[in-house]
C-alpha cells in the first residue's frame, strides 16, 4: 500500500517536472530573442493577455458566443439524430432507407461543408450551428442505434412475460438498456461539436467565437491573444469531457446499474 | 465510428442471386428517393441555380474537371499530404506510445504533456502552426500529423499496458531475449490497440486535412478546390469536389484498414473472425 503511495508520489513529482521543464523550456526559447517576440510571447505575457481579456469581459463573450453555437448544434444533433437512432434499430424499414444515405454521407468531413453552407446560409451563427449539428449527428445516431440494438433480447421478452406495455418497455428496459452506448454517442457527438466549432469559426468568420478570435489574431500577429484562447478552448472541452459527461454517466448509466460503478 | 459504413455494407445480408439484385435495390433506393428531391427543388428555381444546381449540373462539372485532369491533381495532393501527415503522426505516436507503455519514467514525464495538449481541438492550433511555418505544405503536414498523433499515442500506450504479464512472463522464462519479447509478444499483443489507434488517427487527419487546406492557403487540395469554388459561386464544382472527398474517405477505411486488420490482427489471432 504505501509502496503504491510512493510510486504514485514520484509520478506526480515527476510529472510537474516535466511540465516545468517544456515551460522552461519555452520561456528561455521565447526569452532569447531568437525567434520574434510577436510570434513566441513568454508565458507571463500570454498569462497577462489572458487576464486582461477576462477583466473586460471580451473572452467571456467570445467563449459565450461559441457556447451558445455549440450547444444549440449539439442540442439539434440530439433531438434530431436520437429518435432517428432509436427508430433505425426498431424498424427495419426505417434502418434500410436511412442507412445507405448515412454511410455516404458519414466520409464527408463536416468541414467539407463549411464553404456550401456558406453559400446557403451565409457567414455567422446559422452556417456554425448547422456544421456543429452535421457533426454531431453521425456519432449521436450511431451509437443510438447500435445501443438500443444491443439491448439484451431476453430482457424484452422478460419485461413482456411480465406484462410490461410497449410504453413501459421503451422507457424502462430499452432507454436504460442502450444508455450507455447513448452517452458514449453523445461524448462522441460532443467532441466532434467542439472541433467542428472552432473550425467552422475560423472559416465562416463572424465577429465572436473562440475560433474567430484565434484567426483573427494572426493576421495581427498576436499570438500571445492565440495562445490565450487556446487555453480557454481547452479549459472548457476539459471542464465539458470530464464534469458534464461525467456526472451525466454517474446519474443515469452507474445508477441504472448498466455498467460496474467500480470504473469510477 | 469510421467503419460504420463498412458496417452498413456488410449488413447487407449475402444471399445469393436474386436477393443481391434486391440488395442493390434496396441500397439504391434511398438515394434514387433524394436525388429526385433534390432534381425537384432544383428545378421548381426555389432556390437560385448558381446556388443550388441540378443534378446534370453537378455531374457535368464532375466530369469536365475529371476529364481536364484537374480533380484528379487536387486528390492526388491531397491524399499526399494526408499520407504525409499520417506517416509523421503513426511514426512518433507509435514510438511515444511504446514508450510510455514500457518505461514507468516515460511514462510520468511524457502523460501530463500529453493530455494537456490533447484536450485542444487540433484546428485551434492552426493559426500558431501557419504563424510559426509560415502558409503552405509544411504548416498544413505538420498540423494534420500533430493532431492525429494523440490518438496513437493514447491507443499505442493502452495497448502495451494491456498486453497480459503472464504473457511477458513466460516468454521470459522461457529464456527469450529482449528483442523477441518485444517482436513476438508485445508487438502482436498490442497491435490491436496499435491498429485502432492508427484508425482513429487516420479517422482525425482526414477530417482536419480538408479545413487546414482551406486555411493554409496551399496551391491544390480538394479543400483548397472547394472553398475557392465558392467566390465563383461554382456550387457544381464544389459538391464535385464534396462527393470526390467522400468517396476518398469510403475507400480509406474499405481497402485501407480493414485489409491492414484482416492480414495482421486476424491472422494473429488476437481478435476472433466475426
Amino acid at each position: 500500500m504505501s509502496e503504491e503511495r510512493q510510486q504514485r508520489n514520484r509520478s506526480i513529482l515527476r510529472g510537474s517536472l516535466a511540465l516545468l521543464a517544456t515551460a522552461a523550456f519555452y520561456e528561455t526559447l521565447a526569452r532569447s530573442g531568437i525567434f520574434a517576440a510577436a510570434l513566441l510571447p513568454t508565458i507571463p505575457d500570454v498569462l497577462r493577455t489572458l487576464w486582461n481579456m477576462m477583466a473586460d469581459g471580451t473572452m467571456e463573450l467570445h467563449a459565450v458566443y461559441t457556447l451558445y453555437r455549440v450547444l444549440f448544434g449539439f442540442f439539434l444533433a440530439v433531438v434530431f439524430a436520437l429518435p432517428l437512432g432509436i427508430l433505425m434499430a426498431r424498424f427495419k424499414r426505417v434502418e434500410n432507407f436511412v442507412l445507405p444515405l448515412v454511410s455516404a454521407l458519414m466520409p464527408i468531413p463536416s468541414f467539407a461543408l463549411v464553404p456550401l453552407f456558406m453559400l446557403w446560409f451565409g457567414i455567422g451563427n446559422l452556417c456554425t450551428i448547422l456544421i456543429v449539428f452535421y457533426a454531431a449527428s453521425f456519432p449521436m445516431l450511431f451509437n443510438t442505434w447500435s445501443g438500443v440494438r444491443a439491448v439484451n433480447p431476453l430482457w424484452l421478452r422478460a419485461a413482456g412475460s411480465m406484462g410490461a406495455d410497449e410504453h413501459k418497455l421503451f422507457w424502462k428496459v430499452i432507454i436504460p438498456g442502450a444508455s450507455p452506448f447513448i452517452i458514449t454517442g453523445m461524448r462522441q457527438a460532443f467532441l466532434r461539436c467542439w472541433i467542428a466549432v472552432v473550425g467552422a469559426e475560423m472559416i465562416a468568420a463572424s465577429d465572436w467565437g473562440l475560433g474567430w478570435v484565434i484567426f483573427d489574431a494572426k493576421e495581427f500577429l498576436n499570438a500571445d491573444i492565440m495562445l490565450a484562447s487556446l487555453i480557454v478552448i481547452g479549459a472548457i472541452g476539459f471542464v465539458f469531457e470530464r464534469v458534464v459527461f461525467g456526472s451525466l454517466e454517474r446519474f443515469t448509466v452507474y445508477r441504472w446499474g448498466m455498467v460496474r460503478a467500480a470504473k469510477g | 465510428m469510421q467503419d460504420t459504413a463498412a458496417i452498413a455494407l456488410q449488413d447487407a445480408p449475402p444471399n445469393a442471386g436474386g436477393d443481391r439484385l434486391r440488395t442493390i435495390w434496396r441500397n439504391a433506393f434511398p438515394f434514387i428517393v433524394v436525388g429526385a428531391l433534390w432534381e425537384i427543388v432544383a428545378w421548381l428555381g426555389v432556390f437560385p441555380r448558381q446556388l443550388f444546381p441540378t443534378l446534370e449540373d453537378i455531374a457535368s462539372s464532375f466530369v469536365e474537371l475529371t476529364l481536364n485532369g484537374i480533380l484528379l491533381h487536387h486528390s492526388i495532393e491531397t491524399v499526399l499530404r494526408l499520407l504525409a501527415g499520417f506517416a509523421l503522426a503513426a511514426v512518433f505516436g507509435v514510438t511515444i506510445g511504446m514508450l510510455m507503455g514500457r518505461s514507468r519514467r516515460a511514462e510520468d514525464c511524457l502523460l501530463p504533456l500529453v493530455s494537456v495538449l490533447a484536450p485542444i481541438p487540433g484546428l485551434a492550433y492552426t493559426p500558431l502552426f501557419l504563424l510559426w511555418f509560415g502558409p503552405g505544405e509544411i504548416s498544413a503536414v505538420l498540423l494534420v500529423g500533430f493532431v492525429s498523433m494523440f490518438a496513437v499515442i493514447y491507443n499505442t500506450w493502452t495497448g502495451v499496458k494491456a498486453v497480459k504479464e503472464i504473457w511477458l512472463r513466460s516468454a521470459q522464462s522461457m529464456g527469450a531475449s529482449n528483442r523477441r519479447i518485444f517482436r513476438h509478444v508485445i508487438l502482436p499483443g498490442a497491435l490491436p490497440y496499435i491498429l485502432t489507434g492508427l484508425r482513429l488517427g487516420l479517422g482525425q487527419a482526414w477530417r482536419i486535412l480538408v479545413a487546414v487546406e482551406m486555411l493554409a492557403a496551399v496551391p491544390w487540395g480538394l479543400g483548397w478546390l472547394i472553398f475557392g469554388a465558392r467566390k465563383f459561386l461554382n456550387t457544381d464544382a464544389m459538391m464535385a469536389g464534396v462527393m470526390v472527398i467522400a468517396l476518398i474517405g469510403l475507400a480509406l477505411e474499405k481497402f485501407v484498414f480493414q485489409k491492414i486488420e484482416n492480414y495482421t490482427v486476424v491472422r494473429w489471432g488476437m481478435i476472433g473472425r466475426t
